[in-house]
């Protein structure tokens, strides 16, 4: 049940004054049922989407879903589909990406809706660690601590994606995955090319196993929409292309 | 849908395909620009080898690259997979194969 008689007095509200509004509309449902809802917000010379979405939980509708913790461009919680484009929404000022005066919000592409504007963020998460995303270190706590020279040219590779925030912005914009629901993903594939040139790797073979199968990297078409939207400024399809390199070279018994 | 396997088949039958695609299109030029008829082309290729590994190479590259490429197109679109997709992906190489190994037969056997 929701609070229509508290959004519709709070809009009445909004709108009454000679304030200057903007035309929301918010993805209201569960799982793959659900409609656009259109909301009136105040238009402020300063707000980010984030703003706008939690002025509606907080003064139109109490019952909105969301979900958002940093604020900052840190925890990656955030991300939305806005005017049908993938965006971090707590960094993404309204003025940027206002449609005359309309904003068009949605839960990210790619992944199950939980509510609202919360996607279910497991599937993401799962081709993450599919695709080894986790660290095997090759020495235990009784060895010597690896030394790591910042300027090796593996360790240079693996700085490129370290800044990855998983905010599943780059997922949500590949077409790949929304026609191959199967393939990795830019974020996990990228995670992957990070530990395949990190020193304290020591089974890159592993690695690129992991990301050579079916869903891998081999199904990647580098149309680029990871590296395009990736608010980190990040390019996972270099990522990409270095995994295909590797592969390609392990396929013919090079070197891993 | 594409393993480390049909992606490698793929991208070496392209690079097979390259220089084939460049000669065939030379050829194509040259018989147009010196006015060969269809009587001359075939008396250049009737029971040549050169020919024959020339446009039996290209069939073969096509038909790997294309059955590959195709795989792909249908998964992605339809989600096709599995059985089906492994049925369509060896017939459609099966059916380029035997279509483009009658027309090479054609024009090169005496």
């Amino acid at each position: 049940m929701r609070y229509t008689g508290f959004r519709e007095r709070a809009n009445r509200c909004a709108v009454s004054g000679n304030e200057k509004t903007m035309d929301v509309s918010v993805w209201r449902g569960s799982g793959d049922e659900g409609a656009y809802e259109s909301f009136q917000v105040p238009a402020q010379d300063n707000q980010t989407v984030l703003d706008v979405v939690s002025y509606i939980q907080q003064e139109l509708d109490p019952s909105l879903t969301y979900r958002y913790a940093c604020r900052v461009g840190m925890c990656g919680s955030c991300a939305m589909m806005v005017n049908g484009q993938p965006r971090w929404t707590c960094r993404t000022h309204v003025k940027k990406v206002l449609n005359g005066d309309r904003l068009t919000v949605g839960p990210l592409r790619n992944l199950p809706v939980i509510r609202d504007l919360a996607a279910d963020m497991d599937p993401f998460f799962e081709k993450w660690i599919r695709a080894g995303g986790v660290h095997k270190p090759g020495r235990s706590r009784d060895d010597a601590i690896q030394q790591v020279r910042p300027e090796d040219p593996g360790r240079v590779e693996a700085n490129k994606a370290i800044e990855c925030i998983n905010c599943a912005v780059c997922y949500a914009a590949c077409d790949t995955v929304a026609g191959n629901p199967d393939y990795l993903g830019p974020a996990a594939l990228q995670r992957a090319w990070t530990l395949y040139n990190d020193v304290k790797v020591t089974d890159r073979a592993a690695v690129l196993a992991s990301v050579t199968g079916p869903g891998g990297c081999t199904n990647c078409h580098s149309q680029g929409s990871c590296t395009r939207f990736c608010p980190n400024e990040l390019d996972p399809l270099s990522s990409i292309a270095g995994l295909k390199r590797a592969a390609a070279r392990s396929f013919f018994g090079g070197k891993s | 849908m594409l393993g480390i396997r049909l992606y490698m088949a793929q991208r070496l039958s392209a690079m097979v395909m390259g220089p084939l695609v460049l000669g065939h299109l030379a050829v194509m030029i040259y018989a147009i620009q010196g006015g060969l008829s269809s009587a001359e082309i075939l008396g250049r290729t009737k029971g040549s080898i050169p020919w024959f590994l020339f446009y039996g190479a290209f069939v073969l590259a096509v038909s790997v690259h294309a059955a590959i490429g195709l795989r792909v197109i249908l998964h992605e679109v339809t989600g096709l997979k599995d059985r089906l997709l492994e049925v369509f992906t060896w017939g459609a190489m099966a059916l380029l194969i035997m279509t483009g190994a009658r027309a090479v037969l054609a024009v090169t056997l005496l």
